[in-house]
């Protein structure tokens, strides 16, 4: 190397040290990579291994233990396809799951559009209670439900067609919050078109705003299956006795006791079926709104979850 | 058939459903803890106000003030709640600030991850946990291996080793891991709305990192912030399992807890539904709040 470059380098590095010696404040920030790396792994760590867990092959429910599918299907008093209470939990909880599903999603749809539109006497209050719900703790909510069904209610009582009705009433919230962000993205000019062509407000509803809101109708039907299926503290409040337990009371019930990995089981089979309703809603509604401006279809999936804490 | 009634004939079915299972049912619990009980300990609810009976909700009011047998609850409760959301901002914040501003390529995956939680059931979150820190668990032998237990103990917030055995630090540990998801969507969705222009002007006018961050982002982000806290705290207020999986001593029990216990243990639904009351109208001014901001969010969405 001669002289000359030597130089050179050196009064380059020279001009560029006040710059970079202390690096670029403005540049990303390693710290926050790594905080947020970190908080990830403890996030998703202990849910990943407790599904590791239920493929053991021991019957240890706290270690590593080989590979099995015994805990799944393979033992037969002691597996989730084997122990009737653990199979009539997952049966339960998807029996629920499909009721919810089928009554939330079309009075959602309709709550949503009508206080969409509805701008007479009573449209504000309506708005807060249909809202109120979201952010209402679930205590309080399942103590209300509890305490009508043993009163006022009794005729319907305590047990499946209650904690159906109970899934329902905090769902349907969401499939309004759905629809509604959804309605306001398709905006008014289609339908006030073809009211101005002579459509009558049904036909308008049926053949214009249905198909528009095809994909979020897709996502409420399949997100009202994941609240359900999720659900804890409803379903306690308004179970029955043994055959109206569902998947997470099963969990929640035997945590702390008889330990076996048939348990991790039955809630990786629980989280299996929440995570294919979710992927589904994804790619249903990336489908049918393809070609439409937008962010990120994950962040508007996102912004659905701006409810409570279930 | 007008067209302005059509579309409050299409909200009715919904909101006579909503009317009767979320309005009636907790008018239900005002008029059980404003009832009686039978000769049985049953609840009497009392459906005209007229009728109204305070001596529960009296009897109520009298055991969550000082000196009354459930203070302790109450101050344990707030504590409670008043960590882990201390723990779900200093955790949430630069995790939602990151995801929002500085993840770049890998945005798409972050987010997803952040989600993610949201999706697993809250139970089995806490029943991973319970696997992870029993006495042979993952996480009570790298807590023991890094020395974090006898940490702990010498600062006075673990009583012996066991995690599960009655902890109040476990507990409150418990409920940010578990609700801090819920913190960061909204926090996210508010920071990712600040105008990237905003903070290179303030760079640009010679701020240096620092100062734009607690003089432009964070002010920016203050009703992101309180939104997202409220929205946390609200569902602890009434959490009783995450203590009955993480703990299950009454020495950690929180408000929840309580309720829980008079309403579907005992014989005192009466005054357990007087507690839902007074629990209700201290969360209602946080709750309208919540739903003020979320509309206001909806509105500056569809302007």
């Amino acid at each position: 190397m001669s002289a000359a470059a030597a130089e050179q380098g050196a009064t380059a590095a020279a001009a560029e040290r006040p710059r970079f010696s202390l690096g670029n404040p403005w540049s990303k920030p390693r710290w926050l990579t790594g905080i947020t790396w970190v908080y990830i792994l403890w996030s998703l760590l202990p849910v990943l291994l407790a599904i590791r867990v239920a493929f053991n092959e021991g019957r240890s429910r706290t270690s590593i233990d080989g590979w099995s599918l015994k805990w799944f299907f393979g033992d037969s008093n002691f597996s989730v396809f084997g122990d009737p209470t653990l199979q009539d939990a997952l049966t339960h909880s998807l029996l629920l799951a499909g009721l919810a599903m089928l009554i939330a999603t079309p009075l959602g749809i309709m709550l949503a559009i009508g206080l969409q539109r509805w701008r007479g006497r009573g449209s504000g209050p309506s708005n807060v209670v249909a809202l109120l719900p979201l952010v209402t703790p679930e205590l309080v909510f399942a103590v209300g439900l509890f305490l009508l069904f043993t009163t006022l209610l009794s005729t319907i009582g305590l047990g499946t067609t209650a904690q159906a009705i109970g899934h329902v009433t905090f769902s349907m919230s969401f499939v309004v919050v759905i629809v509604r962000g959804r309605l306001v993205t398709i905006g008014p000019d289609v339908e006030e078109a073809a009211a101005d062509l002579g459509a009558p407000p049904l036909a308008v509803i049926w053949r214009i705003l249905l198909p528009l809101l095809a994909p979020a109708i897709a996502a409420s039907l399949l997100i009202v299956f994941a609240l359900s299926i999720d659900d804890f503290v409803v379903s306690q409040y308004l179970a029955s006795g043994a055959e109206t337990t569902t998947v997470p009371m099963r969990i929640y019930a035997q945590a702390r006791g008889a330990p076996l990995p048939s348990l991790n089981a039955l809630a990786t089979l629980m989280l299996l079926f929440t995570l294919l309703a979710l992927v589904l809603a994804y790619g249903v509604f990336r489908f049918m709104t393809r070609g439409e401006k937008r962010g990120s279809a994950i962040e508007q999936i996102a912004s659905i979850d701006s409810g409570g804490g279930r | 058939m007008t067209r302005r009634r059509i579309w409050g004939l299409l909200a009715a079915p919904g909101m006579a459903w909503l009317g009767l299972f979320f309005v009636v049912a907790f008018y239900a619990v005002i008029s059980v803890g404003l009832g009686n009980v039978n000769s049985l300990y049953q609840p009497v609810p009392h459906w005209n106000p007229l009728t109204w009976n305070v001596g529960y909700l009296t009897e109520a009011i009298q055991s969550v003030i000082p000196g009354g047998q459930n203070w302790p609850v109450v101050v344990r409760t707030v504590i409670y709640i008043a960590a882990a959301i201390i723990g779900a901002l200093l955790i949430g914040y630069p995790v939602a600030y990151y995801a929002s501003r500085h993840a770049g390529r890998w945005r798409g995956l972050v987010v997803v991850l952040l989600i993610l939680p949201f999706w697993i059931s809250y139970i089995m979150r806490m029943f991973a946990w319970t696997n992870l820190l029993a006495p042979d668990g993952y996480g009570s032998k790298i807590l023991s291996a890094l020395s974090i237990d006898s940490l702990f103990s010498s600062l006075g917030l673990l009583d012996g080793t066991d995690w599960l055995g009655g902890q109040g630090i476990t507990v409150i540990i418990a409920l940010t891991y578990g609700y801090v998801p819920f913190f960061i969507l909204p926090l996210f969705a508010s920071l990712d709305r600040i105008d990237q222009r905003v903070i290179e002007a303030a760079r640009d006018l010679g701020a240096p990192p620092p100062s734009s961050f607690w003089r432009v982002i964070l002010p920016m982000s203050k009703p992101g912030i309180l939104a997202g806290l409220v929205l946390v705290a609200l569902p602890m207020a009434g959490d009783y399992y995450t203590q009955t999986l993480m703990s299950g001593s009454p020495s950690t029990s929180m408000i929840g807890n309580t309720i829980n216990n008079y309403i579907q243990g005992g014989p005192d639904k009466v005054l357990g539904s007087a507690i839902t009351i007074l629990l209700s109208a201290v969360l209602l001014v946080f709750m309208l709040y919540y739903l003020r901001t979320l509309r206001r969010q909806q509105g500056a969405e569809a302007a």
